[in-house]
């Protein structure tokens, strides 16, 4: 293929991974790895490099709408940035030291476990009506409020160390993996630290950002990150978030995830095996 | 004691949580759009003058060492190659997320918040040391 035959089918595949990436609050980069390297046959170090760059895009263009709107919760994000960060270290450092069809495994069983969660979550029902104040959470001033359509809603932030620790793992498979691990920043907020699911999405897309960012360097300097291929995935998965992105305030969310599930369990069923079959 | 507050004490010394939300969001925003600017920028370039070659990412060779270091990147766009600008682009999206946490520990310091204070320059402190340290140098 040619270098201009290439960047027009990625562009077009990572638009579509940023539109669903902004919709469910996920980034593109769990769909966008696998289509290179599965579809495209490109050697998986440099679809995360690119990858992890048009997670920083994503979150950026996403988070700024969100932020001003008033969804995200700016302190919840800072402190539990203090564990994606160290995390995204030690993923970036990892990665260098893993063969690539063992980052291809790893990758497969997180796109699986993604389901897997969301799955039981959602059997487990929606959690139940706001609780109690949590002393940790009220001593560093989390509790918030989002604007609703029937005005504005206040809620209690909950179980802190439990969340920060999952940040940690969340920061380490973005590291390794070139991902955002919004999935995993979610599930984090919502489920553990009972958050409302926007805010959640919200707070995640800008924690992501920062999070990217502390590998990226890493990734740079160990020249993961090649321009041509970057190019056209960043800019088509930026086109794609600030549409979903747009949508997000009025789209039912429980559709999109079961489309998004689906998705994502035939990605992971095929990373697992191309890398165990060592075609990756 | 809402995240949102527009408590005296805010308003006070000028700066409410909302404001800062409406600054971390301008920052986000010009960086983003700058960058992506100069991406396309050096797409075009690059595109024009590489379009036709045949795309070579199958074999992993890793990127040639000019574009892994900032002096290189300086050096190749200021001539004009098309990857040169691209680079510099994706450095100033990386750079977008430290301008933010950079604001907010501003913002924490001029709000007195101590805790959030130590908490962000924390952060920012680890992402340095990233970038810096363990990646360019």
């Amino acid at each position: 293929m040619t270098v201009l035959g290439l960047t027009a089918v990625v562009c077009g595949a990572s638009l579509v991974a940023g539109l669903l990436g902004a919709l469910t609050g996920l980034g593109g980069g769990v769909v966008i790895v696998p289509f290179l390297t599965l579809a495209l046959g490109v050697d998986i170090r440099y679809a995360i490099g690119a990858s992890l760059i048009s997670v920083i895009a994503t979150s950026s263009g996403a988070a700024s709408a969100y932020v001003k709107e008033g969804f995200s919760n700016i302190r919840v994000g800072m402190f539990l940035e203090l564990g994606t960060t160290l995390g995204a270290i030690a993923g970036a450092l990892l990665a260098a030291a893993v063969r690539p069809s063992g980052i291809a495994v790893v990758f497969g069983v997180v796109l699986i476990g993604n389901v897997a969660t969301s799955l039981a979550a959602r059997r487990a029902g929606t959690p139940g009506p706001p609780e109690a104040p949590d002393r940790l959470a009220g001593r560093l001033r989390m509790d918030g409020e989002y604007p609703s359509l029937h005005g504005v809603v206040r809620y209690h932030v909950r179980r802190v160390p439990a969340g920060l620790s999952l940040m940690s793992v969340a920061g380490a498979l973005s590291g390794l993996l070139g991902i955002g691990s919004g999935a995993l920043k979610v599930i984090a907020m919502d489920r553990v630290m009972r958050m409302p699911f926007k805010v959640s999405t919200a707070t995640s897309n800008f924690m992501i950002g920062v999070t990217a960012a502390c590998s990226a360097g890493i990734y740079l300097h160990r020249g993961y990150i090649d321009p041509g291929l970057t190019m056209p995935v960043m800019l088509g998965v930026l086109a794609g978030s600030v549409v979903g992105t747009r949508v997000l305030v009025r789209t039912p969310t429980r559709r999109l995830r079961w489309l998004f599930d689906a998705v994502i369990l035939a990605l992971g069923v095929e990373m697992i095996f191309n890398g165990l079959t060592g075609r990756i | 004691m809402g995240s949102r507050d527009g408590s005296e004490a805010g308003r006070r010394r000028g700066w409410t949580d909302a404001d800062v939300d409406v600054v971390i969001s301008r920052i986000l925003r010009s960086g983003l759009a700058l960058s992506a600017a100069l991406v396309a920028a050096g797409a075009a370039v690059f595109l024009a003058r590489h379009g036709a070659e045949a795309a070579a990412y199958r074999v992993f060779h890793g990127v040639p060492r000019d574009y892994r270091e900032v002096s290189g990147i300086l050096k190749a766009s200021a001539s004009f190659h098309g990857r040169g600008l691209i680079m510099i682009g994706l450095v100033l999206l990386i750079a977008t997320p430290v301008a933010r946490v950079v604001f907010s520990v501003l913002a924490f310091f001029r709000e007195r918040d101590r805790t959030y204070l130590a908490v962000t320059g924390a952060v920012l402190a680890i992402l340095l040391f990233s970038i810096f340290w363990l990646g360019l140098r």
